[in-house]
């Protein structure tokens, strides 16, 4: 096969606090005419950064320091701006991972979609239209002719992220990049876009790059998997191949993280749930967002609350929390009715319940530092002050394996993702509650990241006896770590029971879905499924 | 803080002229008996000298010494306006945030307010008020500083509601915290950028409203050296200054100078203010 991309020794640099860095080391890639290659690795692993070299550009506060791109046979690095002009959106394309942050909302659609091959002059505005509908009707879009003519606003995630795929191919390119496309979406609707972009890369003949950090995932894409760690190649081999017989230790330990298991329970402790929701209904204005929804969570367990977005599991936290007072139910602490607003509960109360949030960046005070974040919890629920303060703080750093040293005067800024995640969870134990409701705690995290989280939240449980509300749309992890599940559609509990009982068949239809989209290792499995669903 | 000793030192040159400019005004207005030859007030000499020692830039119409009265005039004007800025970020951002942070009727109410004063002209109501309540320094501070927190208020509010979305609100709220310290530990810090750029940008407004009342005859009263009167005391004078030779010339000239004394401190804090601007987009470069 004819080579179509050729990346030698690329070496790229990122101006950091202290000079520049290097991020990709060196690091090369071949890939055919026809091709799909996964790149896989944690954050930080320069996948993004390789992926968009190979469109020749490098982000803002970044250079190429040495190395070549051969695209076709010429050389980006250096290429002036005019000659990448005429690549880009022609014969190279990219779809970025939050299409609707990369959508102008101003425009249609279908306007921004035919930008590229107009001011390319390939197609007129009337030639580009009608293929535009053939290719949303190849991405299988509801309504294709005239879904292009809404706004980004007006179609949902998974839609979006179709159009924006559809929108790369205006131009027929020979290479597609894809850079964690399916990363925000939920699992049900991820499906249909990994299906709808295989079906169109390998229909036109495309090449594409695949980046993503999900295995399952790439395990269904990509002909050849990439493996990067720290800017550096680990391994690159056939998919089928690395997947059967990894061969390095990383590697390796990728594979692995799917398989942690919750440490064994003892008995279940006497006496009432710690939270005790009942038949709570809760609205936001007059849209109903709760119906009649019932979960228990003890102390030492965790119940694991499932569900798309918009089911209504966030919401629940809320109103359990007191953010959102509910319209009829109950909602009990260890046998007491918790007042319905946050600001009527006593501080002695409040301290007993605490909540992680999903994306530790918001949750965290850019201005304060990790000895402010941890102090006030400390002196506002116990009272505790100077040394008393300063030591706890040290003891709670130590606890979430965290040097106090290094990380005690430090911004939210200078931490990593799991970091920051990591000092939320102590902000969260400085309170010494018995109750943490953790709102998708690992989703915005690597497998290797979200790991190391579950197993610290696992031995504080066993530790101290913590009762955990997790919520999650991901059922790896409740599979990982979950006593009790609750599964929600449309602000309703559609199923509850114990983990066997939850995964193990007969399923409620909703839970049948849910369960069967969760994407597998195995390279056949979205073949075998959209199979299945068809018959 | 964004204004720490090395943002400073790895400044633009842009900003790094406007800071020294400004700096130079500073110690004018702080030292300004130690600095001017003459006193403010004092007549040295004939009126309408040249540009010719002792008198560096001439003498006015009652023969004081225009570049005394220009050192003097830093300190009055400068001064006021620096306070009356002061003031109004007091009120505004005070009031802006609260609003922002309990919303409900408080929000309305003080929202509606501040409608209702921002939709009259702010020199006609100045000119109403100062007439009322005679031209007296303190007067003039809280008239300014009350018409400009309407701006600031809108301003506090706006970033406020911006950050109020944010979960680390929400997890303080949930904390249990009260008004006071969500408000000054949780917002305040986050807003302080814009609400720094906004204060210099703001300080050069009330400056040149300032200067717009003296020339109107409502601001500071004479002898009082003050840089919007010295332009208007001297402004017929370009009408009959003889260009002919540079010692005449320069009587023409004297209107201009306190004018420059505004416009170039107006140039340097806009300066200062993009940087202050620059830094909390958050942008590299």
């Amino acid at each position: 096969m004819e080579k179509l991309l050729e990346i030698r020794d690329l070496r790229i640099e990122g101006r950091g606090s202290n000079g520049w860095n290097e991020i990709v080391k060196g690091v090369s890639l071949d890939l055919h005419r026809g091709e799909v290659l996964g790149l896989i690795g944690e954050s930080g692993a320069g996948k993004s950064t390789l992926g968009l070299t190979a469109m020749g550009h490098v982000r803002p506060g970044c250079r190429i320091s040495s190395g070549s791109i051969r695209f076709d046979g010429q050389e980006l690095v250096g290429a002036s701006t005019e000659e990448l002009r005429k690549l880009r959106g022609r014969r190279i394309a990219y779809v970025a991972q939050s299409s609707a942050a990369s959508f102008n909302p101003a425009w249609r659609i279908i306007a921004q979609h035919c930008e590229a091959p107009i001011r390319h002059g390939v197609m007129s505005r009337s030639e580009a239209e009608a293929e535009a509908v053939r290719l949303y009707s190849e991405m299988r879009l509801p309504d294709p002719d005239q879904i292009g003519f809404r706004f980004p606003h007006q179609i949902s995630g998974g839609q979006l992220q179709r159009a924006m795929t559809a929108m790369a191919m205006a131009c027929k390119p020979d290479l597609i990049i894809f850079d964690e496309p399916t990363t925000a979406l939920d699992v049900t609707t991820q499906i249909e876009v990994l299906a709808a972009i295989r079906d169109i890369v390998r229909n036109h003949g495309s090449a594409a790059i695949y980046i993503t950090h999900d295995l399952a995932v790439v395990a269904q894409m990509a002909d050849r998997i990439k493996v990067l760690l720290k800017g550096e190649e680990v391994e690159d081999a056939p998919a089928r191949e690395m997947l059967a017989h990894p061969k390095e230790a990383y590697t390796k330990s990728l594979w692995a993280v799917r398989e942690f298991q919750a440490s064994p329970r003892g008995p279940l402790p006497e006496g009432p749930p710690l939270l005790e929701i009942t038949g709570v209904d809760a609205s936001y204005g007059t849209h109903k967002v709760l119906d009649r929804v019932t979960i228990a969570a003890h102390r030492g367990r965790t119940v694991a609350v499932v569900g798309e977005s918009g089911s209504g599991k966030s919401t629940t936290a809320r109103v359990a929390m007191g953010l959102l007072p509910p319209t009829a139910g109950l909602v009990k602490f260890d046998g007491q009715m918790l007042p319905a607003k946050n600001r009527d509960r006593p501080r002695s109360m409040l301290k007993r319940m605490q909540m992680i949030h999903q994306s530790a960046d918001t949750a965290l005070n850019p201005r304060h530092t990790i000895r402010e974040v941890l102090g006030r919890p400390l002196e506002f629920y116990l009272g505790l002050r100077g040394r008393a303060k300063e030591d706890r703080i040290r003891e709670l750093l130590t606890e979430i394996e965290l040097d106090p040293d290094l990380f005690i005067n430090r911004l939210p800024s200078e931490l990593s993702g799991g970091q920051k995640q990591r000092v939320c969870i102590a902000r969260a134990l400085a309170a010494e509650p018995d109750l943490i409701i953790c709102d998708e705690v690992t989703s915005a995290l690597d497998q290797i990241v979200a790991e190391g989280i579950l197993r610290l939240l696992d031995r504080l449980q066993r530790e101290r006896g913590l009762g955990y509300l997790f919520i999650t749309h991901d059922l790896a992890t409740v599979r990982a770590i979950a006593d009790h599940v609750v599964v929600m559609q449309n602000g309703r509990v559609v199923e509850q029971g114990s983990k066997d009982e939850i995964f193990a068949p007969p399923h409620a239809a909703y839970t049948e879905l849910l369960l069967s989209s969760v994407p597998e290792m195995d390279p056949d499995w979205l073949d075998n499924l959209l199979a299945a669903r068809q018959a | 803080m964004a204004l720490s000793l090395s943002a400073m030192r790895s400044a633009p040159f842009s900003a790094k002229l406007g800071m020294s400019l400004i700096l130079l005004y500073a110690v004018l207005a702080i030292f300004a008996p130690l600095i001017a030859p003459y006193a403010e007030q004092e007549v040295v000499g004939p009126t309408y000298q040249p540009w010719v020692a002792p008198y560096y830039l001439g003498t006015d119409a009652l023969g004081r010494d225009v570049l005394s009265r220009l050192i003097y005039g830093a300190r009055n004007t400068v001064g006021i306006a620096l306070m009356a800025t002061g003031l109004a970020f007091l009120i505004g951002s005070t009031l802006g945030l609260v609003a922002a942070t309990m919303g409900g009727w408080v929000d309305t109410a003080l929202s509606r307010l501040v409608d209702v004063l921002m939709a009259i002209p702010s020199l006609i109501f100045a000119l109403l008020i100062l007439t009322i309540t005679g031209t007296s320094v303190v007067a003039l501070i809280l008239v300014i500083a009350v018409l400009d927190s309407t701006r600031v208020f809108r301003l506090s509010r706006a970033v406020a509601q911006g950050i109020l979305t944010l979960d680390y609100i929400e997890v303080a709220r949930m904390r249990g915290e009260g008004l006071g310290w969500i408000v000054r530990r949780e917002i305040l810090p986050n807003a302080a950028a814009p609400l720094i750029a906004e204060f210099g940008l703001r300080f050069c407004f009330v400056f040149l409203f300032i200067a717009a009342l003296s020339f109107l005859g409502l601001g500071l009263q004479p002898p009082t050296a003050d840089w919007g009167s010295m332009v208007r005391e001297s402004a017929r004078l370009i009408s009959f200054a003889n260009f002919s030779s540079w010692q005449t010339a320069t009587f023409g000239l004297a209107p201009l100078l306190p004018a420059a004394a505004i416009a170039i401190l107006t140039v340097s804090v806009n300066l200062v203010v993009d940087w202050v601007l620059h830094l909390s987009s958050g942008l590299k470069d």
